[in-house]
């Protein structure tokens, strides 16, 4: 009988402690910015094969081996976007770094809109893709705009981010995922 | 959607690009592009079709499923569902799909495995704690002595 009332005190102890501690757990984690993004199952993995058209070179396909090589980052925006207008002038002050080439993938946008929007705030990008119907954007696993991320030379997801980029987010999460694959300037 | 995905946009939802069809502009093939319904071969597919996104969850409006939500992103997956439906994929195929893209996040009935233990089994432990606090109450009430029965007229 005493060990049934030590057994129940301690089953009835660890459930209450655990309750409590995933109750205290969401109160923690409620106010990070992110904490509706969800992470992506392709880090690690090889990016997804593609083969898209170019925005501003009409009739051109770019496929994902031909980016090989080198390492890229592949920033996904739409000119119906907000928070892409956002993020443009952290995307352009990184992209001037030439540290890593930036493509910019077009989701979800029209041909004029998208062109127009580059020619107001300016294009940062070495090559902007168009994904017009979103389809090849499932297999990356886009599901918003803007969605930001880092393909290694060898053609593997290393980094992504959901929601606009900021500086933080560049000198805390992506320059240190770019130092440990030895991406130089 | 609060705070939390400011100046995220979800790719606009179809009452918008309707309200923005008055306008006129050059959303307007979007939308129409848009609006095309799945056509279905019988009610067998359809029915499979249904059950099928009811199960996936939407991963713009986390809290919809595939079925219920109108974001522009769950038009796009509920095509590519039946897209792969149409190509023959099993269900269970076309839910490892989404998982290999989006995570297992997009399942509302997550696979039994070493990471989804604690949550398939956190219910029953929380019976378990519950009753046993029911056992410890009804052990020490037995204990107690009955109290004398007052005389009293009903």
């Amino acid at each position: 009988m005493a060990g049934f009332r030590a057994l129940s005190a301690v089953v009835i102890g660890v459930v209450f402690a655990g309750l409590v501690g995933l109750l205290l757990y969401g109160v923690l984690v409620s106010d990070r910015p992110d904490r509706e993004a969800l992470p992506s199952p392709l880090i690690g993995k090889p990016a997804p094969s593609f083969e898209l058209p170019v925005l501003h070179e009409p009739g051109r396909l770019v496929s994902s081996e031909e980016l090989r090589g080198q390492p890229y980052l592949l920033n996904v925006w739409g000119s119906w976007c907000p928070g892409c207008r956002v993020e443009h002038p952290v995307i352009t002050r990184f992209a001037e770094t030439r540290r890593v080439r930036v493509v910019g993938y077009n989701w979800k946008d029209e041909h004029a809109d998208a062109m127009r929007w580059l020619e107001q705030f300016g294009n940062p990008y070495w090559l902007v893709l168009v994904d017009y119907d979103g389809r090849k954007a499932i297999d990356w696993g886009i599901y918003g705009a803007p969605e930001t991320f880092l393909v290694d030379a060898e053609g593997i997801v290393r980094w992504k981010h959901v929601g606009p980029v900021d500086d933080t987010v560049i000198a805390e999460s992506l320059v240190p995922v770019l130092d440990s694959l030895g991406v130089t300037p | 959607m609060i705070a939390a995905l400011l100046g995220r946009a979800r790719a606009p939802a179809a009452w918008l690009l309707a309200a923005l069809l008055l306008v006129g502009g050059s959303v307007a093939a979007q939308a129409v592009r848009d609006a095309a319904p799945l056509q279905f071969q019988d009610a067998a597919e359809e029915r499979r079709f249904n059950a099928l996104v009811a199960e996936l969850r939407c991963v713009m409006c986390q809290n919809q499923s595939l079925a219920d939500s109108n974001a522009q992103i769950a038009h796009d997956l509920r095509r590519e569902v039946f897209d792969l439906m149409r190509s023959g994929r099993s269900d269970e195929e076309i839910r490892s799909f989404l998982v290999e893209r989006y995570g297992e996040f997009v399942l509302y009935r997550p696979r039994f495995g070493g990471h989804t233990v604690l949550l398939w089994l956190a219910p029953g432990l929380v019976l378990l704690a519950g009753g046993l606090v029911v056992a410890r109450i009804v052990r020490a009430r037995g204990k107690r002595p009955l109290p004398v029965e007052e005389e009293q007229e009903w």
